[in-house]
């Protein structure tokens, strides 16, 4: 049964880090176009850090280093008078009030704390490229368009709510559908932060070390769950094609780009 | 010195040369720089290999997919289809239990349980599909001018697709080509994480980094070092497709050459 939920896990988790990172990746790609040098810098550093390197090296960094910095700040903020060094030698120590999640919390929470701490880094990861793909759309709005703002008197503010983020969506999108195809392929990675996923069910049924399951009469199954899990994938994969191919078809529309007019040259 | 002793004992630690027992306590910077550097070893091995393999594939699968008899080009749309629509994790699970199988079958195949031989083949497969896309989409784009030149010049057959259409399609395939490349050495983390065991610890330079980052329960050293490694990695590959780059366009005037574009790094 739990094998079931985990798929369940993966969906949930795409339904919420898509946004999350879309808001982290808008977030990122307007500070680093902003007029303030600091906030450009840091969006452009948070951009520029995430490539180059593997990035599944980013999500195990993440975990341990996310997980650390929140007990860090609720060590500081719930016991001011605490002496002893954090780190000592390999231990990483903080009071006990400051454990996240508390010693003696159900099972659940420790499951949602690994979860959300899993999406919180699928989203920081995800949310720099959606930031590199939000930023080049931003530029590729056609300079006329800005100029037109600026002649009808619109201050900066105004022209990038009117005009640039409501036109550089038919430029983002295939970057961004390109980078959700990337996102589905990356929760398996999932398995490695810990949280059961489907990838661990895998694993897990049909292997036959676990002494539960040796009274199943077949052998060593797990090669055909990873089969069916590569059909699944590629099943998905399909789907949000054609999904998204009908999304860049109506945001084509109207546009002013080469797409734009082949669609108004077919209707006419 | 004692770094120097440390480097004769850890330097080649990856493929087996050297000190057995892996360093259980006091970790100094020194260990750790040579062992994950040791790991880097494996990461090397893979990403050359795979490529300089998978380049002749990519190039049949490419030339397959734009060919007009279906029974080439079919096969090759699905094999493209198959390895990029999936996560590389979950192949490298599928590969790993299938060789597994594969092995209590026909014992021939017991290398491939094994991560040099196995994980080598599924990055091989994986490069080819990836590398053919890219090869395709450059096919597509040959400017017709091109073939009709070759055309008036009598060449056809063999030497038209040496003399004329290969060279173009590397010289517009090779800064996606490029990246590929990049992707692929950053694939390679992937390897020791995806059910390939690492024999008597024998892993690549995450495999290394991770046991110090669990060790030590302090990410903040291990993986900066491998992110310092990779990005030096991923410049020496920039370097030298660089060079390639330039020789593949010595014949167009300076300006229209094309300057490499370096884009952000995805998984897959």
């Amino acid at each position: 049964m739990n094998m079931y939920w985990a798929f369940g896990t993966v969906l949930l988790l795409l339904a919420i880090t898509a946004p999350v990172s879309l808001a982290f990746g808008f977030g990122g790609a307007s500070a680093a176009r902003s007029q303030a040098t600091p906030l450009r810098w840091i969006g452009k550093t948070y951009i520029a850090i995430v490539r180059g390197i593997p990035d599944i090296a980013f999500f195990l960094f993440f975990v341990i280093a996310l997980d650390q910095a929140f007990e860090y700040i609720r060590h500081k903020v719930k016991c001011p008078d605490w002496d002893e060094p954090i780190r000592q030698g390999s231990d990483f120590v903080v009071c006990t009030a400051a454990k996240l999640p508390l010693g003696n919390a159900p099972q659940w929470i420790h499951e949602i704390y690994g979860f959300s701490l899993a999406v919180l880094t699928f989203a920081i990861v995800f949310g720099a490229f959606a930031a590199n793909v939000l930023f080049g759309a931003m530029q590729a709005v056609p300079k006329g368009q800005i100029e037109t703002a600026e002649a009808y008197g619109m201050t900066r503010r105004q022209t990038f709510w009117r005009i640039i983020v409501p036109q550089m969506w038919v430029y983002a999108l295939p970057g961004l559908s390109n980078l959700w195809m990337v996102l589905i392929k990356a929760t398996p990675l999932l398995f490695l932060l810990g949280v059961e996923d489907i990838v661990y069910w895998a694993r897990e049924l049909g292997s036959a070390q676990r002494p539960n399951f040796t009274d199943y009469p077949h052998a060593d199954w797990r090669m055909w769950y990873f089969g069916a899990l590569l059909v699944f994938y590629l099943c998905f994969t399909k789907l949000s094609e054609i999904v998204l191919d009908r999304i860049m078809a109506r945001l084509t529309r109207g546009q002013a780009t080469a797409a734009g007019e082949a669609q108004r040259k077919a209707a006419a | 010195m004692e770094c120097l002793d440390t480097i004769a004992d850890y330097a080649l630690r990856s493929i087996g040369i050297g000190e057995r027992l892996l360093p259980r306590s006091d970790f100094t910077l020194c260990q750790q720089f040579t062992l994950i550097g040791s790991g880097m070893l494996w990461n090397v091995y893979f990403g050359i290999v795979a490529l300089c393999t998978g380049f002749f594939l990519a190039t049949t699968v490419a030339l397959g997919k734009a060919a007009r008899n279906p029974w080439v080009r079919k096969p090759s749309e699905w094999f493209i289809f198959v390895f990029r629509g999936s996560p590389l994790f979950i192949q490298f699970f599928f590969a790993y239990f299938l060789f597994l199988s594969l092995k209590n079958v026909y014992p021939i195949f017991s290398s491939l349980t094994s991560a040099w031989a196995g994980a080598l083949v599924v990055l091989f497969l994986n490069t080819a599909a990836y590398s053919g896309e890219i090869f395709y989409g450059a096919l597509q784009s040959i400017p017709k001018g091109d073939t009709e030149a070759a055309d008036a010049y009598g060449l056809s057959g063999w030497a038209r697709f040496r003399r004329v259409i290969w060279p173009t399609m590397l010289r517009l395939a090779w800064p996606a080509y490029t990246n590929e490349a990049i992707f692929l050495f950053h694939a390679t983390t992937l390897v020791y994480f995806s059910g390939f065991p690492a024999q008597q610890q024998r892993g690549d330079a995450l495999y290394y980094a991770n046991y110090f980052a669990d060790k030590t329960f302090n990410p903040f050293v291990p993986y900066p070092i491998l992110a310092g490694y990779f990005i030096l990695l991923t410049l020496i590959v920039i370097g030298g497709f660089g060079l390639m780059n330039r020789r593949l366009n010595r014949h167009l005037p300076q300006e229209a050459r094309k300057k490499l574009k370096i884009k952000p790094q995805i998984i897959r």
